[in-house]
């Protein structure tokens, strides 16, 4: 019987029939009167720089209320504040706003025009007339490293930002001492998150010095401090009101338009709105870095693995910062190597800066580690979940960035993926299996909550998450669990930064696990004034109070006195001390890692290269699942998106740096009927940093894809693809080169 | 006595010192025994995460250490 009444069931999510009727408010449909539509007049170069911009054309045209460039966004020194995979730069967030200089990518802003429509914003954008000196763009870390390479930043000797390394044991040695030796070395492509929803934000700025913002986004305590601090404002200035949001995968963490609008709408003591389109989305919105990946393993005949080495090249776009040493910490997580090394290196390209998306870098990196393993057990003729098995970590053994791991359930994991009836169902012709393994930290980090009381027994609870995932239903019921009110008298609210109490992103799979324990801190305050509620009722001291299934009761066995419910007790609180409000406030250390293991099954038109996957299951560590619904569904869109970055996704640049397929038509993501059903299975290994075990779930399951996906079509086709994604003509390709790819000796040594 | 990991990256910087054993009630405390030993060290600890006995916190500097704490540097990671 399970310890919980109301965790692990799975009510309807408070928010789902105004998003499934269309009355949920999303970005951009909010209007304010008299508002102004703002447009952004973006670079046609890759790389290039500003000779002049005259902007008097654009600003003499009727219904033009104002125009800014670069020197209207206050100069930043290149000062470091935390936040994401790396330290962000405020010199660098404020010129991918508006270009000073240079434009560092096609799509680079170069200036802002708000006027009385959209459409005469846009063409007066097209009147700013920029002069340009053309340079030659640098597209790939390979173009960034070559001798002679042109700079994207005159202040940094190279376009190799920063190193990074990790490493245990004598990586040499244990290469020495391996039966078998495989290197292979792995490409990934510009990927999009491909959230639906435009980046999209109203800011009226009033004649009091404050300003409000609207917009669609997964922080708006980042929006707020990354506006007050590009734009020199006082944080308390700026008030940011969050709107639903149509996914953002960690794309929408970064501010594009918000300071723009603000800028403006002080400009023009008008309301100002802005929305990009979706090819504005593509080509200036941060995807995350294309990678090449130099992965080696060495193992014993008996499956041991003994050695590693992983180098790992990640392009940050135009401005330093990709995930390459979360890459790196990632890559070995799930094995326990005694001995590797392991070096990451960030590199300056120009492309738009990539902005975090789902386990930012553990993705590429893992596809790389995981493919090579793949090759290991094949040279080793061993069933790949045996060969993770007998490597898997466990509580106790160290990480490769150094702590030892608490309770974790890998091998839960393993086993639970060996034991499926998918891991031994028969395929057939043209069809191969695959299997692939994920990891994520899960973050923590700041969050806040409070709790309202009502005198009919509800309950409203307020924190600052937008709701991605079904975060509201969670946090409904975890108040539910610790005041015994049914979750459809719970009501969750996602407040603006005036209300609610500080609290980071929705990211990191850190809500249900963070917010989630902020949520639980503020319940057990309202039970605790409950309780003190029930003693004054009773004349009795509070510590002869207790609580039992969502009711005060007395203890000592005191006959006389009836237990006091929930609705009782809030019907009296004028008489016994006024409202009740529970608040908390809390800073969560990481949550403790996931991991996963994902079965993929592939089918091959072996005439044309075209593939399809016909199954699919996706094993995961999820510490405890509050609402299983929307676990589940966070697996399954994982493994949806990791699908679409293997087989399909990729941004096509022509020579002159210049995205090619900047729409949903030319840039391919997988719909619901590309797909198969995607099964779930749920282990839950406890966090014992979380009072139920939750340790966050929505990163891992977007990591095994693509090396599950690619070790499928090495199955189906006896082809070892290193390079995503899979895409028809280059699965033709390969199955064309087939003799001379598979068995390639120089990389492969079995002694 | 808290036994701090420098990440190997890091060896550059503390002449190849990978392990220092300090005597540190808290993390801020740690941090300013690292920096006065290993000046060029200060940089870096700017933007850490600090792991104390397995747990990872983005937000280290009063965290308590025990005498026996096992304390490795990491950069800070938050997710998408």
């Amino acid at each position: 019987m399970s310890e919980f009444k109301y965790i692990g069931t799975r009510p309807v999510r408070h928010d789902g029939v105004d998003k499934v009727t269309g009355r949920a408010a999303y970005g951009a449909d909010l209007n304010l009167p008299g508002m102004l539509h703002g447009a952004v007049l973006r670079s046609p170069h890759a790389h290039a720089r500003i000779v002049s911009i005259d902007t008097s054309a654009a600003e003499a045209m009727a219904g033009v209320k104002a125009v800014i460039t670069g020197r209207d966004i206050p100069p930043n020194s290149a000062k470091l504040v935390l936040g994401g995979e790396a330290a962000l730069d405020l010199h660098d967030m404020g010129d991918n706003l508006l270009a000073h200089d240079k434009a560092l990518y096609h799509g680079h802003p170069v200036a802002a025009v708000a006027a009385t429509s959209a459409d005469l914003a846009r063409e007066a954008a097209l009147k700013i007339n920029v002069v340009y000196d053309t340079l030659p763009p640098v597209m790939t870390v390979d173009d960034a490293m070559a001798p002679g390479a042109p700079r994207l930043h005159d202040r940094f000797a190279q376009n190799v930002a920063h190193r990074m390394e990790l490493k245990r044991g004598d990586v040499e040695k244990g290469f020495a001492a391996a039966d078998v030796v495989v290197e292979r070395e792995f490409r990934t492509p510009t990927v999009h998150q491909g959230y639906i929803e435009p980046h999209a934000c109203v800011a009226r700025y009033g004649q009091d010095g404050r300003a409000t913002v609207w917009c669609s986004t997964q922080g708006p305590f980042v929006v707020r401090e990354a506006c007050a601090a590009i734009l020199g404002m006082d944080a308390a200035h700026i008030k940011v009101i969050p709107s639903e949001i149509g996914g953002g995968f960690g794309g929408k963490i970064v501010v594009y338009l918000e300071p723009l609008a603000i800028l403006l709408s002080r400009r023009t003591n008008r309301p100002v709105k802005i929305v990009m389109t979706r090819d504005e989305v593509f080509r200036a919105s941060g995807p995350t870095s294309g990678s090449k990946v130099r992965a080696k393993f060495g193992a014993k005949r008996d499956g041991t693995l003994v050695a590693a080495s992983v180098s790992l090249w990640y392009e940050a776009g135009a401005y330093r910062g990709s995930p390459a040493g979360a890459g790196a910490m990632c890559c070995l997580s799930p094995y326990t190597l005694p001995n590797f090394f392991i070096e990451a290196h960030d590199v300056v390209v120009n492309k738009p800066k990539v902005a975090a998306y789902r386990a930012p870098g553990s993705p590429m990196a893992m596809f790389a580690t995981e493919s090579a393993l793949d090759e290991v057990a094949r040279e080793l003729d061993m069933d790949p979940i045996e060969l993770r098995l007998k490597n898997a970590v466990a509580e106790g053994d160290p990480a490769p960035y150094g702590p030892k791991y608490g309770p974790i359930g890998l091998k839960q994991v393993l086993e639970a993926a060996r034991a499926h009836p998918h891991w031994k169902a028969p395929l057939e012709a043209h069809q191969g299996r695959g299997v692939a393994c994920g990891f994520w930290f899960n973050a923590g980090m700041n969050s806040s909550a409070t709790i309202t009381l009502n005198s009919d027994g509800s309950a409203a609870v307020v924190t600052g998450n937008p709701d991605i995932g079904g975060t509201r239903v969670a946090q409904a019921l975890m108040v539910s669990e610790e005041l015994g009110i049914p979750v459809e008298r719970v009501r969750p609210s996602v407040a603006d930064t005036d209300t609610a109490g500080h609290t980071d992103v929705t990211g990191g799979s850190r809500v249900c696990y963070a917010t989630g324990n902020a949520v639980i801190q503020a319940a057990r305050n309202v039970r605790s004034q409950l309780r003190a509620r029930a003693a004054k009722i009773w004349n009795v001291d509070v510590e002869q109070v207790g609580w039992d299934a969502g009711r005060a009761i007395p203890l000592n066995g005191d006959a006389g006195k009836t237990a006091l419910t929930v609705n009782e007790l809030a019907a009296q609180m004028p008489q016994t001390g006024g409202p009740i409000i529970g608040h908390a406030a809390v800073s969560m250390p990481m949550a403790g890692p996931g991991f996963a293991a994902h079965i993929c099954d592939l089918e091959v038109d072996m005439e044309t290269g075209c593939s399809r996957v016909v199954r699919y299951t996706a094993v995961q560590d999820v510490g405890k699942a509050v609402h299983p619904s929307y676990v589940e569904g966070q697996m399954q869109g994982g493994v949806a998106q990791g699908i679409g970055w293997a087989l399909n996704e990729e941004y096509v640049f022509n020579a002159n740096g210049v995205m090619e397929n900047a729409g949903f038509l030319d840039y391919r993501m997988p719909v619901a009927s590309d797909l198969p059903m995607i099964d779930t299975v749920l282990i839950e290994v406890a966090n014992p940093l979380h009072p139920y075990g939750v340790r966050g779930v929505g990163e891992v399951p977007i990591v095994p894809p693509l090396a599950a996906v690619a070790n499928a079509m090495r199955a189906a086709t006896g082809v070892r693809f290193t390079e995503l994604p899979l895409s028809p003509p280059r699965v033709l390709q390969g199955l064309t080169e087939r003799q001379s790819t598979v068995d390639s000796p120089q990389l492969t040594v079995s002694r | 006595m808290a036994t701090v990991h420098v990440p190997s990256g890091w060896t550059q910087y503390t002449g190849g010192v990978d392990a220092i054993v300090i005597d540190a009630p808290r993390v801020d405390a740690l941090l300013r025994s690292l920096t006065e030993r290993f000046p060029a060290l200060a940089s870096q600890l700017e933007q850490v995460a600090v792991a104390i006995d397995g747990q990872v916190f983005h937000h280290a500097r009063y965290e308590p250490l025990r005498p026996e704490s096992d304390v490795h540097l990491l950069p800070p990671v938050a997710g998408g």
